[in-house]
């Protein structure tokens, strides 16, 4: 009687409700309803980024002449290292005695411009494709993790992760369509798929990258890339399609099936994972290697898909939902967002420190490019993903306040964003990089996509995987 | 008129739990609860202080941060200049990244041992030091709470603990000296 009478005011309440400080509580069962203006947020952005990812397309350079008219319209502005060692370049040429030499020097070197700006846009979609990406597939993975360690803190979040999962079929097509678009020569972001660089008639042979051949072909690639997809978006089918029985399961078979499924995949994860970041992501800079490339890029991944639950857990909290998430939990997200940014670090700075420690001409390139013509981007990320996080999330009070929460994660994504482009961006565009019109478009525009989709998914289930059995103790959880 | 102290032994830790917040809720006060393993949030229940051992670990780390750095500058830059790796050590900052795993290390020792240290004496613990553990079947399976009798009835008292759970109550004298 009590409680139909507290449902009742609730609902009048609600009705009347037309002060927005008024704070709505939902019920637990009650499903997540999209409201409108996340919706028109998430088609702005794509609208606006699609909008500024064409006009920075089309922008692109054509020809030879038009890259000499941007080199001549920036001279002097002093557009970082790479420019001036360009400036010397062009200078040397210029004074050389052999005409002909000359003129020919110069043409290369406005050619290698021309195609580093051409790959600009594509490196610049590629990127932001491929943090979004990683973002729903490192939520799945500690999604896999809670299952096959049968954590009794995390189920109440069960469902703001499934929601970032159902990105990455999303993602998976995207990347997919990218890479047949990089092995078709529609562009040429991949360095090491030009046949010329393994034909040993050739003037363009490259012994380093004819060595990887066995590896590094774009048959093996393609083929890779399907298995790596499959296996990581079978699990995600399956995973939610067994939450979802278990909830209104009278007995625990789903959720054990759930995590004999999890702990498998995590053991598929963790190989294709490494070679998913070797494949996509390392073989940009197809004659440098590191050993722990994996890792840091798991690292990365994990720590931006627990900042996207984390926030996105913290943003449904202020719209009333998700009642049963106490801030123990918000809590025990931060400690985690604190441990892998750290985690991060130490796995950046054994990369980095082996490699400038033993100054390895091959290895150490990877470097030195990386602090000569991307200075800003390199150091700056470092503050953004260690220095910043370290000092904001150190206190353990600060960990429950929301709001700082979500600044710091602002400031983790943004920071792991630009780790992937300080990844990508060096073995494709060289020193004609930027942060401008076909970065932040594609940025936004995916972005946009995933707040659409992944707040669309949270609408198709309730947002409390109620058949749990650890529900009772994820519920009282308790720091 | 000595100072009198009433025990209170109980035998399961969800039973002291309860315990713990219903004489608080009768405003005695608690002295102390003795357990044979930490009970967790006992602390809260008690209504103990928030512990600033973190912000000690947090200054600790700082000051052997600090001793890193100083010590790595003195041995490899002033004190006796190698040339490692092809990596002259006449400046500081351009061989910092080998000196960030001594900065690392220092800063975990310094926080780790300090804070132990200071946990000791803040616990006032030290070698042959005489335990002040009431009953020695604390540290097998029993947990004593030790209130304090003030002006209270004693009787009541006895009487409001044994409602509470408790399987044996027994009033002492007060130590004055630990």
């Amino acid at each position: 009687m009590k409680e139909k009478k507290v449902m009742k005011e609730r609902i009048t309440k609600t009705k009347n409700n037309t002060n927005r400080r008024t704070k709505r509580i939902a019920t637990d069962m009650e499903m997540y309803k999209l409201p409108n203006k996340v919706r028109i947020f998430a088609i702005a952005c794509m609208l606006l980024g699609a909008i500024g990812f064409v006009t920075g397309y089309a922008l692109t350079p054509k020809t030879i002449e038009d890259v000499k008219e941007i080199e001549a319209s920036h001279h002097g502005d002093g557009h970082g290292g790479g420019h001036a060692t360009t400036d010397s370049h062009g200078a040397t040429t210029a004074h050389g005695g052999d005409h002909a030499e000359d003129a020919h020097g110069g043409d290369a070197h406005y050619e290698h411009v021309l195609h580093q700006m051409q790959n600009r846009p594509w490196s610049a979609l590629y990127i932001a494709s491929f943090f979004f990406f990683m973002i729903a597939l490192g939520a799945l993975a500690f999604y896999a993790i809670q299952h096959a360690s049968q954590a009794g803190w995390s189920p109440v979040l069960f469902r703001v992760m499934e929601g970032i999962t159902a990105y990455l079929p999303w993602a998976s097509g995207i990347i997919l369509i990218l890479l047949l678009l990089s092995v078709f020569h529609v562009n040429h972001i991949f360095h090491w798929m030009d046949p010329e660089l393994v034909n040993p008639e050739s003037d363009h042979y490259d012994k380093l990258i004819d060595g990887k051949k066995g590896w590094l072909n774009t048959t093996g690639f393609l083929i890779r890339a399907v298995i790596y997809l499959a296996g990581f978006n079978a699990y995600r089918w399956l995973s939610r399609k067994w939450t979802l029985n278990q909830d209104t399961a009278t007995d625990n078979r789903w959720f054990k099936k759930n995590f004999k499924l999890a702990a498998g995949f995590l053991v598929f994860f963790i190989y294709t994972e490494s070679m998913m970041s070797w494949d996509w992501i390392m073989s940009f800079d197809p004659h440098w290697f590191s050993t722990l490339f994996g890792w840091y890029v798991f690292a990365g991944m994990m720590v931006s898909a627990i900042t996207v639950i984390a926030m996105i857990t913290i943003y449904l909290k202020s719209q009333g939902y998700l009642d049963f998430v106490n801030d123990s939990h918000i809590h025990d997200l931060a400690k985690f967002m604190f441990a892998f940014s750290i985690f991060w670090t130490y796995l950046w700075f054994s990369q980095f420190m082996l490699i400038w420690y033993a100054n390895i001409p091959e290895e150490v390139t990877y470097f030195v490019t990386r602090i000569e013509d991307y200075k800003l981007p390199f150091f700056g990320m470092l503050a953004m993903n260690f220095i910043f996080p370290l000092l904001i999330l150190m206190n353990s009070d600060y960990k429950r306040v929301n709001w700082f929460v979500i600044m710091a994660g602002i400031v983790i994504l943004a920071g792991h964003y630009i780790d992937v482009f300080n990844m990508v961006m060096p073995g494709t565009v060289g020193t004609s990089w930027f942060i401008g019109l076909p970065e932040l478009g594609s940025l936004l525009f995916f972005l946009g996509l995933f707040i659409f989709i992944v707040f669309t998914a949270l609408t198709k289930a309730p947002l409390l995987a109620k058949g749990s059995p650890f529900m009772k103790e994820s519920k009282h959880f308790h720091y | 008129m000595a100072s009198k102290v009433i025990h209170a032994i109980y035998n399961d830790d969800d039973i002291l739990m309860n315990a713990v917040k219903a004489v608080r809720k009768e405003h005695y006060h608690i002295d102390e609860v003795y357990t044979p393993f930490p009970v967790h949030g006992l602390d809260k229940a008690m209504g103990l202080e928030d512990t600033r051992i973190a912000i000690c670990s947090f200054m600790y780390g700082c000051v052997g941060l600090a001793v890193a750095i100083t010590m790595m500058n003195y041995i490899m830059i002033e004190d006796w200049p190698q040339n490692i790796g092809g990596k002259p050590s006449f400046s500081y900052i351009e061989n910092m990244p080998a000196f960030v795993p001594i900065m690392f290390e220092m800063t975990v020792f310094f926080a780790a041992h300090l804070m132990v240290i200071t946990f000791y004496m803040r616990s006032k613990l030290w070698p042959f030091k005489k335990a002040e553990n009431p009953d020695v079947r604390t540290t097998d399976d029993h947990f004593l709470m030790a209130i304090d009798a003030g002006h209270h009835n004693v009787d009541e008292v006895s009487k409001f603990l044994s409602d509470t759970g408790a399987i044996e109550i027994s009033l002492h004298d007060k130590e004055d000296d630990h």
